[in-house]
């Protein structure tokens, strides 16, 4: 049979759908609810007294447009860590998926394509919840989307490597800690980075995060030119984290 | 062409030597059982036949696919259940089914899932979530799951390992129904009476092999003979009977608390104790005596 087979990846996504329609509303309402949450604490907080304008963006317009990256990390790293973990440890789903004719190649595309699709509407809440703080829309918002997409496959092929990886579900806490907080921090998200040390300012650069905080305020205030090599990396990290969970997942599947 | 057919097919885990040198067919059309203790290798060989574990040696083929190059050919074709019961429990019931009949490429998913909910006789709760159907129902629809695609050869790794015996029952006659039906079946169990229900013929694996094979009756016949003596006594006593036993060159196993003299009908007088319970052999003798577990 051939490899890659649609048939396969969407029967995979369709059990995510199934399973999608018992939970949706707990983690919608979180979706939502949280950057409103740090709007209200940053925006009031930190931009009524102690910040008034970053880069020249009030401070909601900055940490609205920021907060999509926020979103993505949490709705694509989290949900395919624990959720890779669950699956193949507690609820043995993938002994069953992989006993039917669907390859662990395509599992892997399967839940990180289903990860990316939900990532890249929970990426949109923190930009509709900043409208009603007085962020402006703009069209080039309507390319938001795409954009946490392809992060999000980063992050979702990440969770799942990391899953496929880890011996004990409380090894999570050292990933998350050592690796996801410094990304999702430095990112640019709700202080701008130029004001770093030098070395880190480099180091972000290879920051995913970083490049779609960059592209998200470049759709809502305009694009630049290098924009297209901050897309063209996330595509080609994305790939390359797809290779790495397809490989440690064949590892943890396949005795 | 035999559905499934292992020819010296070695698995190895680290240190531990799984499957050592398998060789097996599986004409289609009968129902095998593989029967042996736990750890004999039988839920390392039902993962070889899906993929799911590689051989280091030998070579195995599922329906004429070579595997493991053609095992998503071969998954194609047949039907699948687990040991472990690993549907989605939060889904409803033709949900779970409907997710399968996909992922085997069933044209008419609604024909298939319909198909499923009648074999698994759950019609009436196709709408509820499976945490809300009772041990039994989850087990039907366990087997029903792998039966969505409507398949030729069927694989059940321990289809009611941990299962009351009510539900059990059950399970056996919807497995025999399908037996009836021309399917080809191989199933491994640990349970004698399962083997010896369901079985049309057995095949006997201890340490990673399998030792003996035959009809559940020629087993019994060639291994046991016509007849075993169970004697319970206190221990002292049984020494002394088995003592006995075995100098007339007959075999004695452990039963639990007492001792089973297999073969009693060929024993002179005074081998086979006048208060022992005489019974017609049984596979449970044969594989205690080949296997030197004590069966469950």
């Amino acid at each position: 049979m051939r490899r890659l087979e649609p048939a396969a990846i969407g029967g995979v996504m369709s059990r995510e759908v199934a399973n999608f329609r018992t939970f949706w509303k707990a983690t919608t309402f979180s979706s939502i609810l949280e950057p409103i949450v740090y709007l209200l604490a940053f925006g009031l907080g930190l931009g009524a007294t102690l910040v008034n304008r970053v880069d020249g963006l009030s401070y909601v317009e900055y940490v609205g447009t920021g907060m999509v990256a926020t979103a993505v990390v949490f709705s694509s790293a989290f949900p395919a860590m624990f959720g890779t973990f669950v699956k193949e440890r507690f609820q043995r789903t993938y002994d069953a998926i992989l006993a039917a004719p669907v390859d662990v190649e395509e599992l892997v595309t399967a839940e990180m394509l289903w990860i990316g699709l939900r990532a890249s509407v929970y990426g949109c809440f923190p930009l509709i919840v900043s409208f009603v703080f007085g962020l402006d829309p703009a069209p080039g918002m309507l390319l938001v989307p795409l954009f946490c997409f392809f992060t999000s496959l980063i992050f979702s092929a990440f969770g799942i490597a990391v899953a496929a990886s880890v011996a004990k579900i409380d090894q999570f806490n050292y990933v998350t800690t050592l690796i996801i907080t410094p990304l999702f921090l430095v990112a640019g998200t709700f202080f701008p980075i130029n004001q770093l040390p030098e070395g880190v300012q480099v180091a972000s650069e290879a920051n995913p995060l970083h490049h779609l905080v960059e592209l998200v305020r470049h759709a809502s205030f305009g694009f630049k030119g290098t924009d297209l090599l901050r897309v063209a990396f996330l595509i080609v990290v994305a790939l390359a984290m797809w290779r790495v969970a397809v490989n440690r997942m064949e590892k943890r599947l396949i005795d | 062409m035999a559905a499934i057919e292992l020819h010296g097919v070695v698995k190895r885990f680290g240190p531990i030597t799984a499957v050592d040198g398998l060789d097996l067919e599986v004409p289609a059309g009968i129902c095998l059982g593989l029967l042996g203790p736990n750890g004999a290798g039988k839920s390392t060989t039902m993962r070889m036949l899906t993929g799911q574990a590689r051989a280091n040696e030998g070579s195995i083929s599922v329906l004429g696919h070579d595997l493991p190059a053609e095992a998503k050919e071969a998954r194609a074709l047949m039907g699948v259940v687990p040991q472990l019961d690993n549907l989605d429990v939060d889904v409803t019931v033709e949900d779970n089914l409907a997710v399968f009949a996909r992922l085997y490429r069933v044209r008419d998913v609604k024909a298939a899932v319909d198909f499923g909910l009648e074999l698994a006789r759950l019609t009436g709760r196709r709408r509820d979530a499976v945490d809300q159907l009772s041990g039994g129902m989850r087990r039907r629809l366990l087997l029903a799951r792998g039966l969505v695609h409507d398949p030729q050869l069927l694989l059940l790794d321990e289809p009611t390992v941990g299962l009351d015996p009510q539900i059990r029952t059950e399970l056996w006659s919807l497995i025999d129904s399908l037996r009836t039906r021309g399917k080809t079946i191989l199933m491994s169990t640990h349970y004698i009476e399962e083997a010896e229900r369901l079985a049309d013929e057995v095949a006997l694996m201890a340490h990673g092999k399998i030792i003996s094979r035959g009809k559940p009756s020629d087993l019994v016949a060639q291994h046991a003979g016509r007849e075993t003596a169970e004697v319970y006594a206190p221990p002292a006593r049984l020494a002394e009977v088995r003592a006995n036993a075995e100098a007339q060159g007959l075999r004695v196993r452990p039963a639990g608390p007492a001792i089973a003299i297999v073969g009693s009908e060929k024993a002179d007088n005074g081998a086979v104790p006048p208060d022992a319970i005489r019974r017609a052999a049984s596979l449970e003798d044969v594989f205690v005596l080949l296997t030197g577990e004590e069966a469950e």
